[in-house]
């Protein structure tokens, strides 16, 4: 075989990543969660719970895509829980403001994380503060803008019809939009990370920035706009979610950020940065929600989970996800 | 050559922290209705002492160039624990304070194994075992309940001699008892030189990982003495989330305030104490000018933010380009 | 027979081999060491001496030989087992801790305790004997390391292998950062020490240094050791035709009649200055022409590239392309068509490629807005380009999607090159780019070098290996401290010339310039 032709596996291998064994551990192990669930209760494999599952993982999917991003430039966003929360509580708020408010109020959620990761993405790319000290000092900025503007109280405004019926409603029967959405999504992140010269980039930076930069990559601006679309989709999770409870709550946003992690470290995505598929990120979406979904049904309180959470990650990186040994 | 002036490039971070708090501690009791009384003292130093206990915590590991993003979490489970345990008569209690005490080192001994041994980011696998530790203190305290010694509590958090806020003291204490000796000791000159430079360390023979291992450890004792102090003050024990994490946020502004590099290698816990009580001297000051309290988070995220911010000044010695990507 | 009496071997290496990949840096060397004498090491770059040294630290272990001390045999897990078994080592600034004070650092192994705490009045008291001892009282033991020159960091790093009570005290290149004065102190040092039985094993490239002080010569050549001989049983020529001698011979491409002198440069500059590294560089290259860049390790040779290439900040002095000043904020601008200037980075594997990606990615990846639009990579432009460059270049890889870090070394290094002539560079920097890559390669190498030449681009070509650098180039400039030191071509561009001129032999004030000794 001539080395310059590419063969028809190498085509199909390209559009769905590289084979990782953790993909395929992940995988397995969403299959070993249906099959113990099923023992529970008889319903679990209907087309119905699936699907409803489906719906409950699209909100972690998008918010899940943002921090893949970030994280495959080695880079981390702890601003996760308010700026979702901020999308939510910002396109619920433009929403107060007449016809004109519920038109432009999930392009103004949205652009409200933006800003967020906007913040971030400077300071990391450009000032080269640690992202994980960045993002937590704008998350608390974010979380202080939010307490000044709704003046303490849950907020009151409510969701947008558009807003409710991209989360809970059908376009097309029977598949809820919000899977649609995720799909959508998941396939534009597929495309930007595979057929794209930022997505390029980023592979690139995650495994080493200063061969990047050296191969004259504006690695910085790569960096920001990264930061600035994980800001845009937990924004777009949290308008979402705002849709699906008709209105957004403080907090909205704190049961995500353990979970996006989790969701894209084990779906096999290096901690490290440069190395991973979207395909694992959707395994390990669905393989969080179900194991939320099968505590709940188990009754486990929210002790059991959190503990299980950290074991489940811990010992999953403790797999795949340790350093080299030599320094 | 003049040693005062080697003192003060020594304790720049330091002093400038302590400056930092005196000017805003000043600002504060100048403009409190009640003037610089013993009470208002005794409050500010009961508030102060919990981020100083954290912010200890936090500067040990970021002196190796680690992070913990647990602090605040096993601040909160031996908070939970404390409120079990710390009860009863007399030796009922010191058995308390002792398991409370083991609890916490075990929880930082955790991590140090994990970070150390099982070779992970410390940024990730300790907001993994921050949630095992949540979990654990919600496990404790499903609804917040429980009881304390309450005369071990009220003298803890009262004044010797009707003027020192014997919480002051303790914190002195403590810094004497766990501080001093690790920083003088073999193992806390390793964790320095292997913060600051972790090849010229191992070239040196120096045992990098005893260190750090140590540091995480004892970070988890400081943290659940913080916990502890917690529960005297408030009688019972609580497993708050939003406090916990809190608490995390605000340990890594208080090291940063007090002169502690992020990049490991330079910095005390003394700074970052000044750095503790600052940070919430600044957060108090928005109380004394009488504002709205809802402006508080906003301004301690911006203060926050700033301080996170200064470091970068140093980008702009950088002359080689390639070094931003270290 | 030698005919002096002396102390049985203190220290014997046998058989000592080490690879690294498939490189070998040393092949069944063999060293032995006496108590009271001065041994130098001398080779050229890459012939294994700092294998050697490293491997005696504990720094690195061998893959096969032994190590003998006093006759018993003794393996080094890490540089702590090497300091604990006697022997101690200088490093070129690679061990002390920026952060720490003087003291502290001059301590860090053993400082002296109390009560289990560290003694800060004791280790103050050693480290101000230990300073003194190494003729540098001037240091404040409070002072931060971070804080000293490096002349003074230098001589910090001699009091802390004093410290350790050495039995055998190895200095690497431990005066070039030195100035004059220092060194005679340093010397003195040594002297004294060698009175007191230690062996001392010194690397040094200044022959008038070591024809000072040593009391015994060994020559490595390509990780073997070459021969021994004792002070002055050799001169200067005959060293340097030890350093020499080869196995092997390149074939290289002929050269074509020397360029026009009056065609505009392609690439010109003028007093480019950096820090204490660049002094005042002036250089000119025409288009069709290879210009080596010679002289010793670490003279300057890779911030001279990395600043035409506008990774350096602070730089002066002009940069000119096609006579047009230009000025070059980093990479990107570099590459940019009006410049069109590429860089083939030292380290292939930080600098040049991304290991876990895939051939492909790699190989476009500086050229992805050739082969985009609207930031959408149309993968048959894609493929072309790289079929193009496969086939040039003759690449061999199982898959383009295979990750480049599995091909061997000298694919990867083509992998980085091709990764540049996508872009059609007209000025092409080239930092040791043969490095460590199979001889087949190399010849490869160098005929892709000569008909980019000949295609009019302008090549500036920095090599440690100097058979290459005359085989190759029209032209080399040796430089020694930073600076040019000497231009040599045609006739006098010889092996010999330019060793002697990355000596810098025959400069005898080549310890006192004036730029030292500031």
């Amino acid at each position: 075989m001539s080395a310059v032709s590419v063969p028809l596996a190498g085509r199909l291998r390209r559009a769905v990543g590289r084979f990782d064994p953790a993909i395929v551990t992940a995988f397995a192990c969403i299959i070993a969660l249906l099959v113990f669930g099923s023992f529970y209760s008889a319903s679990f494999l209907s087309p119905d719970y699936l699907l409803q599952q489906l719906k409950v993982a699209s909100f972690l999917g998008v918010i899940a895509t943002g921090m893949m991003m970030v994280i495959l430039l080695g880079q981390i966003d702890l601003s996760v829980p308010w700026s979702v929360a901020v999308g939510g509580m910002m396109a619920c708020a433009a929403a107060a403001y007449g016809p004109v408010g519920e038109v432009f109020a999930i392009p103004f959620g949205v652009l409200c994380g933006v800003g967020v990761g906007l913040v971030n993405g400077i300071g990391v790319a450009y000032l080269r503060i640690p992202s994980m000290i960045i993002t937590l000092a704008t998350n608390a900025v974010a979380q202080g803008l939010m307490v000044v503007y709704t003046g303490g109280f849950s907020p009151q405004d409510s969701a947008t019809g558009a807003m409710r019926y991209l989360a809970t409603g059908f376009l097309v029967p029977s598949v809820p939009n919000a899977v649609l959405i995720w799909a959508l999504i998941g396939w534009a992140t597929v495309f930007l990370l595979t057929r794209t010269t930022f997505g390029r980039a980023v592979y690139a930076i995650g495994n080493r920035e200063r061969a990047a930069y050296l191969s004259g990559v504006a690695t910085r601006r790569v960096v920001m706009i990264a930061f600035a679309l994980s800001g845009a989709l937990s924004a777009f999770g949290g308008v979402l979610l705002a849709g699906y409870a008709s209105k957004a709550a403080q907090s909205m946003g704190d049961a995500y950020l353990l979970p996006a992690i989790a969701a894209v470290v084990l779906g096999g995505t290096s901690i490290l940065g440069g190395r991973g598929s979207y395909l694992g990120t959707i395994a390990g979406v669905i393989l969080i929600t179900l194991l939320q979904s099968i505590l709940s049904v188990m009754q486990m309180p929210e002790a059991g989970r959190q503990i299980i959470y950290g074991v489940v990650i811990i010992a999953m990186l403790l797999l795949y996800g340790r350093s080299p040994a030599n320094r | 050559m003049n040693e005062g002036r080697f003192w003060l490039n020594e304790q720049r971070g330091t002093l400038t922290a302590f400056g930092i708090f005196l000017l805003m501690f000043a600002i504060y009791v100048g403009n409190h209705p009640a003037g610089l009384t013993a009470n208002v003292i005794q409050t500010a130093a009961n508030k102060g002492v919990l981020l100083a206990f954290v912010a200890m915590a936090q500067t040990l590991v970021v002196i190796t160039a680690g992070i913990d993003l647990s602090v605040g979490m096993i601040f909160i489970l031996t908070n939970c624990l404390a409120s079990w345990l710390v009860v009863g008569s007399a030796v009922e209690t010191t058995f308390g304070v002792i398991a409370v005490l083991g609890a916490g080192l075990l929880c930082g001994a955790l991590n140090g194994a994990i970070v150390v041994f099982g070779r992970l980011q410390p940024i990730v696998a300790t907001i993994a075992t921050g949630a095992v530790f949540f979990g654990l203190a919600l496990l404790l305290r499903p609804f917040p309940g429980g009881s304390v010694n309450e005369d071990l509590a009220d003298a803890l958090t009262g004044r010797l001699f009707g003027v020192v806020p014997t919480s002051l003291v303790a914190l002195a204490v403590v810094v004497l008892v766990v501080w001093v000796p690790f920083s003088r000791s073999l193992i806390g000159r390793a964790a320095y030189a292997a913060g600051s430079s972790e090849i010229a360390a191992f070239m040196s023979g120096v045992p990098i990982r005893t260190a750090k291992f140590a540091a995480y450890a004892l970070s988890g004792l400081l943290a659940s003495i913080g916990g502890l102090f917690l529960t005297f003050f408030t009688y019972t024990g609580e497993a708050a989330f939003a406090s916990g994490n809190a608490y995390t946020l605000f340990s890594i502004a208080a090291v940063v305030l007090g002169g502690v590099s992020l990049f490991g290698g330079k910095g005390s816990v003394i700074g970052a104490i000044f750095g503790a009580l600052a940070f919430r001297a600044i957060g108090d000051l928005l109380f004394v000018f009488d504002l709205d309290p809802l402006w508080q988070p906003l301004f301690q995220g911006v203060v926050l933010l700033f301080a996170v911010s200064l470091g970068a000044f140093a980008l702009f010695r950088v002359r080689n380009r390639l070094e931003w990507f270290e | 027979m030698d005919p002096r009496p002396i102390a049985p071997p203190l220290f014997r290496m046998e058989g000592i081999s080490k690879r690294y990949g498939g490189v070998s840096a040393l092949e069944k060397a063999e060293l032995t060491v006496h108590g009271g004498r001065i041994h130098a090491i001398l080779g050229e770059n890459g012939a294994g001496k700092s294998t050697l040294i490293k491997i005696m630290a504990g720094v690195v272990a061998a893959d096969s030989g032994r190590m003998l001390i006093d006759g018993a045999e003794a393996s080094f897990a890490s540089p702590a087992a090497a300091a604990a078994a006697g022997i101690a080592c200088v490093f070129q600034e690679l061990s002390l801790v920026p952060d720490l004070s003087v003291a502290d650092n001059i301590a860090i192994a053993r400082p002296p305790q109390r009560f289990g705490l560290i003694d800060r009045a004791a280790q103050r008291r050693l480290a101000e004997a230990a300073l003194a001892r190494a003729g540098a009282e001037e240091i404040h033991p409070r002072a931060r390391v971070k804080d000293l020159p490096l002349s003074r960091r230098q001589m910090v790093e001699i009091a802390k292998a004093l410290v350790m009570k050495p039995r055998i005290l190895i200095l690497d290149e431990a005066t070039s950062a030195l100035t004059a004065s220092d060194v005679a102190k340093v010397f003195t040092v040594l002297k004294r020490l060698k009175q007191e039985g230690l062996a001392l094993l010194y690397i040094s490239h200044r022959m008038h240094e070591i024809a000072e002080l040593a009391d015994e010569c060994t020559v490595f050549r390509n990780g073997r050791n070459v021969a021994s001989y004792p002070r002055g049983a050799k001169t200067d020529d005959e060293v340097v035709e030890l350093m020499i001698g080869r196995e092997y011979r390149h074939v290289f491409p002929d050269k074509p009649p020397a360029v026009r002198e009056t065609a505009v440069p392609v690439l010109e500059c003028r007093g480019l200055t950096w820090g204490e590294r660049l002094t005042d560089i002036s250089l000119t290259v025409r288009p069709g022409e290879v210009v080596g860049l010679g002289g010793l390790d670490g003279q300057g040779q890779r911030e001279l590239l990395l600043a035409l290439f506008g990774v350096l900040r602070g730089t002066t002095g002009e940069v000119l392309v096609d006579g047009r000043p230009v000025s070059i904020g980093g990479p990107a601008a570099a590459r940019e068509p009006a410049v069109g200037m590429a860089l083939i980075p030292e380290d292939r594997k930080t600098e040049g490629l991304m290991l876990p990606m895939s051939v492909r990615e790699n190989l476009t990846f500086a050229s992805l807005d050739k082969v985009a639009r609207y930031g959408i990579i149309d993968r048959e432009a894609e493929d072309r380009l790289i079929a193009e460059m496969v086939e040039l270049l003759a690449i061999k890889a199982a898959s383009l999607e295979a990750p480049v870090g599995a091909l061997s070394g000298g694919n990867q290094q083509k992998v980085v090159i091709a990764k540049w002539l996508m872009r059609r560079p007209r000025i092409v920097l080239l930092n040791d780019p043969t490095r460590g890559i199979d001889v087949g390669t190399k010849q490869e190498m160098y005929r892709l070098l000569r008909r980019l030449a000949e295609a009019g681009a302008a090549i500036l070509f920095y090599s440690t290996d100097y058979d290459e650098l005359i085989g190759c180039c029209d032209r080399v400039l040796v430089l020694y401290d930073g600076r040019v030191g000497r231009e040599l071509k045609g006739e006098a561009l010889t092996e010999h010339a330019l060793i002697a001129s990355a000596l810098n032999i025959g400069d005898q004030g080549a310890a006192g310039r004036p730029g030292a000794a500031g």
